[in-house]
């Protein structure tokens, strides 16, 4: 099956993103025996664990020690083995910042970090457990491959993705159950290539993570209700970005929304606004997601109505995009 | 098995001859952490010369030994053992620390051939040595993974996961070692943050723990033929060393764990390293 996947996908329409996560590995872990896993404590709630069910012996639970895993790992790449490094989003990126940027990006090493509960997708938890800074903190580090899947299928081809390429790669997904944004992982899925969720040259909307599934929502009443047509663009992967879609979006469109369960500093919609600032083109221009805060105590849902980048808050700000004033110039290379 | 005479005499004149070429590299760069590197040269020499199964011409070999320098600030003395052994020029260590060269102070892996891994931010060697550790088990291969750590180091939190990890995972096939020169870069280890009682703490955390003089040849062969005797566990040998050792005006004085060299000073540590030297051989 495409994807790698063999799991029935109706069984995986009730899995959890890191259920169907646990479950590929595995997979993909049998196909190739230089696959290891490693956890810190976390082999439960990352699912990481259905590695050591299925294939026992192929997981390291390092304890509660992420500084001493990523390490581990590293160490581990450099003997030929390809480990898949699960732990919380937060402990990742923050907790092991420097030894994923020293040990694993500066050595390239061929390590790949699958970091859960990422945004607020644990957001009962409250801030510790939150993960806001993530793709500000991974997209500055050279070498690094930076993924943010839309659902839990989508996870499934990034990481075979991921195996794929040489390198070091970080993939955010989150905890619980995602929306489903595909049917099915039989869709082309290539690291750096942004997928057209919707067709409209009105505006672009640009999502990544569990913001696709309502960018994808709000683009449809906003065509129904509105007639206004808006291109959605699932940008899976931050690092290396789509800059070819972004620019397309900008001539096409000229208005672009960003959504992001993320700091809107730093992240999905920084790295866009970089784009749109070089290529010396006028364009309307909003960040959705968490604004420069943090985030309180409350289900993802909640917290993304609360701060304006779920389906309402995407509708909102796009009919306020729409009705901006903004001179444009037929020809834009006299612009540049 | 204890050193032949012959052994020995080897690797005193090598020792001596990596100081040197140590000193010169220094100078050639125009500064250096020269206090340690001159600590652990004697560890390094033994590794290099008696113990790793090593091919300079395969540098890349899979069934090689690895060593991990922990305390990649000593990249200065790791560097001249390279080399010397054969894995690039010796003339190349004429562009250590210059613009452009592939030689920083902390070397680089993807850079510098026979480096095993780039280290110079401390607490990341003992975790990288136990993934080789652990990845020749999984792999099947019998190689050993030798680490060398600095004391002052161990205040970093991240040796301390490791050194659970080693043990937790019995890591026969893993020795580490630390520098202990007693002196970081503020002053004494015990003033700045004291390790003391270190060898009961390694001992506690699950390692065969021995205390050597790490200068003496013979006594760190020992050392090393008890670690590889241990095969369900990993073995920590606390060397005890003298930061800047060869140089008697610079010994033990932390001021010279990083410093500028020029023709004088590298002319006048090089007369004093050989002096000390063949006091040493004449024991």
């Amino acid at each position: 099956m495409a994807g790698g996947v063999t799991f029935n996908v109706i069984d995986a329409k009730d899995m959890a993103t890191t259920e169907m996560y646990g479950n590929a590995l595995a997979e993909l872990a049998q196909k190739h025996p230089e696959i290891v896993g490693l956890t810190a404590d976390l082999a439960k709630s990352t699912k990481i664990g259905v590695l050591e069910e299925k294939l026992p012996g192929r997981l390291y639970n390092m304890g509660i020690a992420e500084q001493n895993m990523f390490g581990v790992a590293a160490g581990m790449a450099l003997s030929g083995l390809v480990p898949f490094v699960s732990t919380f989003a937060t402990f990742a990126s923050m907790r092991a910042g420097e030894q994923i940027r020293t040990d694993i990006c500066y050595q390239n090493l061929n390590v790949k970090v699958i970091a859960t509960h990422a945004g607020v997708s644990f957001g009962t938890a409250g801030t510790t457990h939150h993960c806001t800074e993530d793709l500000g903190i991974m997209r500055t580090m050279a070498n690094l491959t930076v993924v943010c899947p839309a659902d839990g299928l989508e996870t499934v081809k990034a990481l075979t993705a991921a195996y794929e390429h040489k390198g070091p790669v970080y993939i955010r997904i989150n905890r619980g159950y995602d929306k489903p944004v595909y049917d099915s992982t039989d869709y082309d899925f290539e690291l750096g290539r942004a997928i057209t969720m919707h067709e409209g040259s009105d505006m672009t909307i640009i999502a990544c993570g569990a913001t696709v599934f309502r960018a994808r929502e709000a683009a449809k009443i906003l065509e129904k209700s509105d007639g206004i047509h808006a291109r959605v663009l699932n940008m899976h992967t931050i690092k290396p970005l789509d800059t070819e879609a972004v620019l397309k979006a900008v001539k096409d469109t000229r208005r672009i929304i960003t959504v992001e369960d993320h700091n809107i500093v730093g992240g999905l919609g920084s790295a866009v606004a970089d784009v749109i600032a070089s290529s010396g083109m006028g364009c309307a221009f909003l960040k959705l997601g968490i604004p420069d805060t943090f985030a309180p105590v409350g289900l993802q849902e909640d917290i993304m109505a609360y701060f304006g980048y779920d389906d309402n808050g995407i509708l909102k700000a796009a009919r306020e995009l729409i009705g901006k004033v903004f001179e444009e110039k037929e020809n834009w290379e006299d612009e540049v | 098995m204890p050193l032949t005479e012959d052994e020995f005499f080897r690797l005193e004149d090598k020792a001596r001859d990596l100081r040197l070429l140590t000193m010169d590299t220094s100078f050639w760069a125009g500064s250096a952490h020269v206090g340690g590197a001159l600590s652990v040269l004697d560890i390094l020499t033994i590794l290099y010369y008696k113990y790793m199964k090593v091919d300079p011409q395969r540098p890349d070999w899979e069934d090689r030994d690895r060593f991990i320098l922990s305390k990649g600030h000593a990249g200065v003395a790791l560097a001249s053992v390279f080399a010397d052994k054969g894995y690039f020029d010796v003339t190349e260590l004429e562009t250590f620390n210059h613009n452009m060269s592939k030689f920083g102070m902390h070397l680089d892996r993807n850079k510098v051939k026979g480096l095993d891994a780039s280290t110079g931010s401390l607490g990341h060697g003992l975790p990288i040595a136990l993934g080789m550790a652990l990845a020749a088990k999984s792999t099947g291969r019998n190689y050993h993974v030798y680490t060398v750590l600095g004391d002052g180091e161990c205040d970093e939190g991240s040796v301390w996961e490791a050194a659970m990890a080693c043990a937790h995972y019995k890591a026969g096939n893993l020795t580490a070692f630390v520098d202990r020169n007693g002196l970081s870069i503020d002053g004494a280890t015990e003033e700045v943050m004291a390790l003391e009682p270190f060898a009961d703490k390694w001992k506690a955390f699950g390692f065969q723990t021995l205390e050597v003089d790490g200068h003496d040849m013979r006594k760190l062969s020992e050392a090393i033929d008890s670690a590889l005797a241990v095969t369900d566990k990993p073995t920590m040998i606390i060397c005890r060393t003298v930061k800047s050792c060869g140089i008697s005006e610079w010994e033990g004085n932390y001021k010279w764990h990083y410093a500028g060299i020029n023709e004088d000073t590298r002319d006048k540590s090089k007369e004093s390293i050989r002096k000390y030297h063949a006091a040493r051989r004449g024991k």
